[in-house]
């Protein structure tokens, strides 16, 4: 396993089914009526969190305690930061505190790569979302709920996405998770296409592991899952897109739209849902949309992250039943 | 002032020659000179340029002495073989008056390294919106001739053309930071497949180009000089070379960096490759090689652009863009021009001395190196090879790319109107 989680492009097929195994057997903690291990019992994680972000860091810390391990929140609003503290000795003063991993999320692509290979500290790095670079936990997170719900939650085990195909639909140019998702999707060996109008696609995406198109209907009937990204209102300032009606009618997933995506075809979406612009409420309420299971899966993702990371040599399972002796 | 005499000195990297200095005057060139009351200066197989010319500095005082000052600043210069250099204008305060810009050229006079040439900004404060006391400015014991708001763009086109006018009365030549605000709103390294990769901001070719192109039309139109300060990109050298077929007097200018990195190194995240233009493709890369090899490029500007450690060892949206550049320019260039084939030593003595000498209206600079002239001179040993090592920078700054790189080149000795500033590559 790799030291630090800083991207999903890092992961190999091998790293990701890994830790997609490692979630499964930690999804069963959450089933029990006491839902936690002594894995990290000792161990000190950190919530370096520069940016909002309530549920990516009730995520991260549901998945520390449920592992035991001794929890620091760090916001940046109100800390030292807005003293002008900058992110080098911030991060080296909670390391002179005895961190073992920092959680970061931050506004600045980039920034949990610098944390992780300038020298500054010594702790297991994990991104939380940096920029409009990457989530890999988010990515992980949709993979796994993408692996359970096309392949089996049983038979899924030590299989990979190979031969789904994966429409993500939205505002790409932004959106870490895409990146994040584009690029684990295609290690684990899904087809993926990314719908937006042009204004929303990056420039270079011709080189991403990916298809492009602008138009969401000829490539619905052909998706297993389709993921909706949330779209900022704010853009509309920016002139990507005339106005919220015109997105929703080219870009919007609705009911009709959803009837012709093909039967067992889930939606995904990262949350928080714009309803009525990027999603109707019909389709966010049906059956076969995923946002909450992924909210679910995230704290399992983020267990297995974290022990993976934090030196667990041995199987996760193995090593938990062990405790329960 | 004592006499000095180069002895066996490839004059512009021509044969062997010997050559007297005589206070501050180039007093002969030949062979077999000989001067018994003079310091003799060994050069067999070294070099000689006429001192280099850059058009392009920052030297931050007024206002940031911690990153560099007038005198530090000078001392990087003289290091790097330069005897003249243009001060830009985005200090604190902006130099966009007559008192800060003669305080410059002071400063740089009582140190005595390197001629200081202040640039004075083109509107008032930077900010584009009222034109500076362009002709108080040039009056002042400065004399500034060139002008510019370098870091930010004359983006107003009114406003630009009305500079380009005012500035003929004198001569005098705006130089352009061509950067379209708007496109570039959020950039922080060049636009393409590594920025959407790294899900940092993209700052397009066509934000250089868009303004290059309006630049030399309003310039045309008005029958004025423009210098287009640091091109980067393959289009932008287009638009210039059109524009130079057409006569029209328009110049233009490369780093060094951008006739080496690319923005494949950005995804180190390190933020000591953030400058501004942004590192391009290796294409662009190439393309201005070429342009500055057959003349479309009229000369290397450093755009040193000095900075304290902590301005760089941070995340890489919070970094201060800019690089130093002084001390390394010669052998970059030597590495990617001269190594390559590309420029032979008198070219580079037109592309680092005479032309940028020409463009700032600097008298006294950019002369051939013959009897009588101005004894502004550098002495280069071009067979040397050795790591770039900033803890022995003369600037205050240190954030250069090149640390632990192995560049060709080295500046041994530099003389100011025949006073040397450096010896045996240490400072006097």
């Amino acid at each position: 396993m790799l030291r630090h989680l800083i991207s999903a492009a890092d992961l190999s097929r091998d790293d990701a089914v890994l830790i997609l195994d490692t979630a499964e057997e930690m999804a069963r903690v959450a089933d029990r009526p006491i839902k936690k291990l002594p894995t990290l019992r000792g161990r000190t994680v950190v919530n370096l969190f520069f940016e909002d972000s309530t549920r990516t860091r009730i995520s991260f810390e549901a998945a520390e305690k449920r592992l035991s391990a001794d929890v620091i929140n760090f916001t940046a609003k109100g800390s030292s930061v807005s003293k002008g503290e900058s992110l080098k000795d911030t991060a080296q003063t909670l390391e002179a505190m005895g961190v073992d991993a920092v959680v970061i999320r931050h506004g600045a692509s980039g920034a949990p790569y610098r944390l992780a290979t300038s020298g500054w500290i010594d702790a297991a790095v994990i991104n939380a979302g940096d920029g409009t670079h990457q989530h890999p936990t988010q990515a992980l997170l949709d993979a796994f709920t993408m692996r359970r719900r096309l392949v089996g939650r049983d038979t899924g085990l030590g299989r990979d996405l190979a031969g789904r195909r994966i429409t993500i639909v939205g505002d790409i140019l932004h959106s870490r998770v895409a990146r994040s998702n584009v690029d684990l999707l295609h290690t684990l060996g899904a087809q993926v296409t990314l719908v937006a109008p042009p204004t929303l696609v990056p420039v270079g995406v011709e080189r991403w592991p990916c298809d492009v198109s602008y138009d969401i209907d000829t490539v619905l009937p052909g998706s297993d899952a389709v993921m909706m990204l949330r779209v900022q209102r704010e853009r509309m300032n920016a002139a990507y897109f005339p106005t919220e009606r015109e997105y929703a009618r080219r870009y919007g997933l609705n009911g009709d739209r959803m009837a012709r995506m093909p039967g067992h075809a889930i939606v995904m979406h990262p949350g928080p849902m714009v309803r009525g612009m990027e999603i109707t409420a019909e389709v966010a309420d049906s059956d076969r949309c995923t946002a909450l299971e992924q909210v679910t899966n995230g704290v399992s993702i983020r267990m297995a992250v974290l022990y993976l990371l934090l030196g667990g040599n041995e199987p996760a399972v193995t090593h938990t039943r062990t405790e329960e002796k | 002032m004592s006499k000095i005499l180069i002895r066996g000195a490839r004059v512009l990297g021509g044969d062997p020659q010997d050559v007297l200095i005589d206070g501050g005057t180039i007093a002969a060139v030949g062979t077999g000179l000989t001067a018994g009351d003079a310091t003799v200066v060994e050069a067999a197989g070294q070099v000689l340029l006429p001192g280099l010319v850059d058009l392009h500095t920052h030297l931050r005082e007024p206002g940031r002495e911690d990153s560099e000052t007038v005198l530090t600043g000078t001392r990087a210069a003289a290091v790097g073989g330069f005897t003249a250099v243009h001060a830009m204008a985005n200090t604190f305060p902006v130099a966009d008056t007559a008192g800060v810009v003669e305080q410059v050229w002071r400063l740089g006079r009582e140190h005595g390294y390197c001629d200081v040439q202040p640039v004075g900004a083109v509107t008032v404060g930077l900010e584009g919106k009222q034109l500076a006391e362009l002709g108080a400015m040039h009056d002042s014991a400065a004399g500034v001739m060139v002008f510019s708001d370098d870091g930010k763009c004359v983006d107003d086109a009114v406003i630009m053309r009305r500079a380009l006018e005012y500035v003929k009365a004198f001569g005098g030549v705006v130089a352009q930071h061509a950067q379209e605000p708007r496109l570039t709103e959020g950039a922080q390294m060049n636009e393409g497949v590594v920025s959407a990769e790294l899900g940092l901001g993209g700052w397009p070719a066509v934000a250089e180009e868009s303004i290059i192109a309006r630049d030399v039309l309003l310039a045309a139109h008005v029958g004025s000089r423009i210098h287009i300060c640091h091109l980067s990109t393959a289009g932008s050298v287009e638009i210039v070379r059109w524009a130079k077929s057409k006569g029209w007097d328009v110049t233009a200018e490369v780093t060094p960096h951008h006739l080496l990195l690319t923005d494949e190194l950005v995804r180190s995240y390190d933020p000591v490759y953030k400058v501004n233009p942004p590192l391009r493709t290796e294409a662009d890369v190439l393309a201005l090689r070429e342009a500055l090899a057959d003349g479309t490029i009229d000369c290397v500007a450093t755009d040193h652009a000095p900075h304290p450690h902590e301005d760089k060892d941070c995340e890489w949206a919070a970094a201060a863009m800019g690089m130093v550049g002084l001390e390394t320019a010669l052998s970059v260039v030597q590495h990617t021009m001269v190594d390559s084939g590309l420029l032979d030593w008198a070219q580079v003595a037109d592309r680092m001395s005479f032309r940028p000498a020409r463009i700032g209206r600097l008298a006294g600079h950019g002369r051939p190196v013959s009897e009588g002239e101005p004894a502004n001179l550098t002495l280069v040993d071009a067979a040397y090879r050795g790591e770039v090592d900033p803890a022995g920078f003369a600037s205050r700054s240190r954030n250069t790319p090149y640390r632990g790189r192995e560049l060709p080149g080295r500046v041994t000795h530099t003389w100011l109107r025949g006073r040397a500033t450096v010896v045996d590559g240490k400072l006097v």
